[in-house]
């Protein structure tokens, strides 16, 4: 059996997710080959042929890959399937978005969101928001998998794969590239981050969000995550949003202020290390998911915990 | 132009799902159901694009047992035009709603359809992506704004790190995401209309799709319970105690 690895990154660096699906991989076969699908990605390709584990490198380069259109993916990766068993990708966005058009194409199933390996057949992951986990059997001859990188550890380093240039395949069809915002931040990478502070609807404004919820984020050198009602009203970036329908984290420390704790909340940040709740209603939901629970109005209370980690040294 | 949006009957977002103590699954006897939220997106989204006048008809289809009428009345009270039951009480993978959407779109010829990113019972977000691959069309998932003209549309992504715009020429695949709008209350003068909208059912079995599963549901068990529900009295006991135990 040989695995065909999709690598996460942005042109620049590989991400931690492409280590941590590795990982699952791993647990299918020992021959793991990582793609590079990009634009100006040498540097992505070598980090991934460092990989502890990985067998080859294939790299393709265009501007449709590097514009992660889907429709140039699921083309370039369909017929190197013929030399694969698996096909793995990290559950991001962009994964999501061009796995299905493979599988569709190899007309097998699609796998998402796996969060555990069990044999080369079967796997473990969520529905219902996480409410259950189901374990699934794929009698197809392929497995087309997403993987959620945050319960997988990552692969080490010190890996010397060989990389291989390959063509890119082609294209993107009937779709052109417009545009793209992508928001800067020197901040850690939500997904990878390992603490995170997310702030709900009652920030009550952008401005509201940026004084409280950033310079907490600062001080922890945390990532900064939102609940879908802070996002949808334009308090934070879209991509902030955690949650089923959003990004799935599980960092070390998550700070959840203002947020209720709906299902599809919970669905993205519960499988955090340690969560802290700041929110003044005492029975929110928040709270039977948090280690440390504080019934409190934030206004009064970010403040105390800012002056609290200055005094701890932080 | 016409758009076809399918819509799938779920568990009701609000319902606290439970697994079955056989593992078999989750406990649907006497549990409320409704449109899955993002279809709802995506039929607003299509009303919406009728009332601008980009669009002539907004057809709902969707794949369920005989009760998806009642999730069909409600796309048609929403302001879809007609609608079309193909009626199974199998529970298809996405890849044989896929090809079993793709038979209905080869009879109806839409110039786009309009669907939700992922429904929330299977989580599973690939329906709409497969569907434009089996078609050869297109696809925009997880939009957040829809540009439609007569041969493409403009769609703004929610992607990972921020937004993306991209031109598609159509007919396309496009899978609402939350943002793209706030789906509207049926008012109750639209829900009687809704009744006497035509609703066409047909039987899976006449269309000929091959809808075998691939997937082997082994069990379906309980995620592990967090020992949460711990209060503390002020913001220094919460950065003593994280100190304490070497998180910060
Ligand atoms: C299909 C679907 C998908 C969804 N996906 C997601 C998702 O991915 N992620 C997500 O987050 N949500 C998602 N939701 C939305 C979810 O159901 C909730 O509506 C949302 O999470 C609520 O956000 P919130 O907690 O910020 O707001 P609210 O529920 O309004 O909570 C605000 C909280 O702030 C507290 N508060 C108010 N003022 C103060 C103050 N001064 N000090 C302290 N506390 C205060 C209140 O007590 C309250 O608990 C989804 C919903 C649907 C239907």
């Amino acid at each position: 059996m040989a695995v065909l690895v999709f690598a996460d990154h942005d042109n620049a660096s590989l991400k931690d997710s492409t280590h941590k699906t590795v990982t699952a991989a791993l647990a299918l076969s020992g021959d793991v080959d990582v793609l590079v699908a990009g634009k100006g990605a040498g540097d992505v390709a070598k980090a991934a042929a460092g990989i502890a584990g990985v067998r080859k490198v294939l790299h393709a380069e265009s501007d449709a890959l590097g514009q992660g259109l889907a429709e140039a993916i699921a083309s370039l990766v369909t017929p190197l399937m013929a030399g694969y068993d698996a096909l793995l990708t990290p559950a991001t966005s962009l994964g999501k978005s061009f796995s299905p058009r493979v599988a569709a194409k190899l007309d097998v199933a699609q796998i998402t969101e796996v969060v555990e390996v069990v044999d080369g057949s079967t796997f473990v992951r969520p529905i219902y928001a996480g409410n259950a986990l189901e374990t699934v059997k794929s009698s197809d001859a392929k497995k087309v998998i997403t993987v959620r990188a945050t319960n997988f550890k990552a692969a080490g380093e010190g890996g010397s794969a060989a990389i291989e240039t390959i063509e890119a395949g082609p294209g993107p069809g009937k779709t052109t590239f417009v545009d793209q915002q992508i928001v800067k931040s020197a901040r850690p990478e939500l997904a990878a981050a390992k603490i995170v502070v997310s702030g709900g609807r009652a920030m009550g404004s952008a401005e509201e969000f940026q004084r409280v919820i950033e310079p907490l984020a600062d001080k922890l050198g945390a990532a900064v995550g939102a609940s879908r009602a802070a996002v949808d009203a334009g308090y934070a970036p879209n991509d902030y949003q955690v949650g089923q329908t959003g990004k799935v984290v599980a960092p070390e420390l998550y700070v959840a202020i203002g947020i209720s704790g709906a299902i599809q909340h919970l669905a993205g940040m519960k499988d955090s290390k340690v969560i802290v709740a700041i929110n003044k209603d005492g029975d929110a939901p928040i709270f039977q998911v948090a280690d440390l629970g504080l019934v409190a109005d934030y206004k009064s209370a970010v403040p105390e915990l800012m002056d609290a980690l200055a005094a701890a040294g932080k | 132009m016409k758009v076809l949006v399918p819509v799938k009957r779920v568990i009701d977002y609000n319902v606290k799902v439970r697994v079955k103590a056989d593992q078999t699954g989750v406990d649907l006897a006497n549990v409320k159901m409704a449109m899955n939220p993002f279809c709802e997106i995506a039929v607003e989204e299509a009303v919406r694009q009728k009332e601008k006048g980009a669009v002539t008809e907004v057809v709902a289809v969707s794949i369920g047992p005989a009760q998806a009428q009642e999730t069909l009345r409600t796309a048609l009270a929403m302001g879809a035009d007609r609608a079309i039951l193909i009626q199974t009480d199998q529970d298809l993978e996405p890849l044989a709603v896929a090809k079993v959407l793709a038979a209905v779109i080869a009879e109806e010829a839409p110039g786009a359809v309009i669907m939700g990113k992922q429904a929330i019972d299977g989580d599973n977000n690939a329906t709409g992506q497969m569907l434009s691959a089996l078609l050869d069309w297109p696809q925009a998932a997880f939009a957040s704004e829809i540009v439609l003209s007569a041969d493409s549309a403009k769609v703004t992504r929610e992607i990972d790190g921020g937004l993306q715009t991209v031109d598609v020429a159509l007919p396309a695949v496009i899978t609402a995401d939350l943002r793209l709008n706030e789906p509207r209350y049926a008012s109750l003068p639209n829900i009687m209309k809704a009744k006497k909208k035509p609703l066409d059912v047909k039987e899976l079995s006449a269309l000929g799709v091959d809808t075998a599963p691939r997937l082997t549901v082994v069990k379906v068990a309980e995620p592990p319970k967090r020992s949460g529900g711990v209060k503390v009295e002020s913001a220094a006991d919460i950065v003593s105690n994280l100190k304490t135990n070497g998180v910060i």
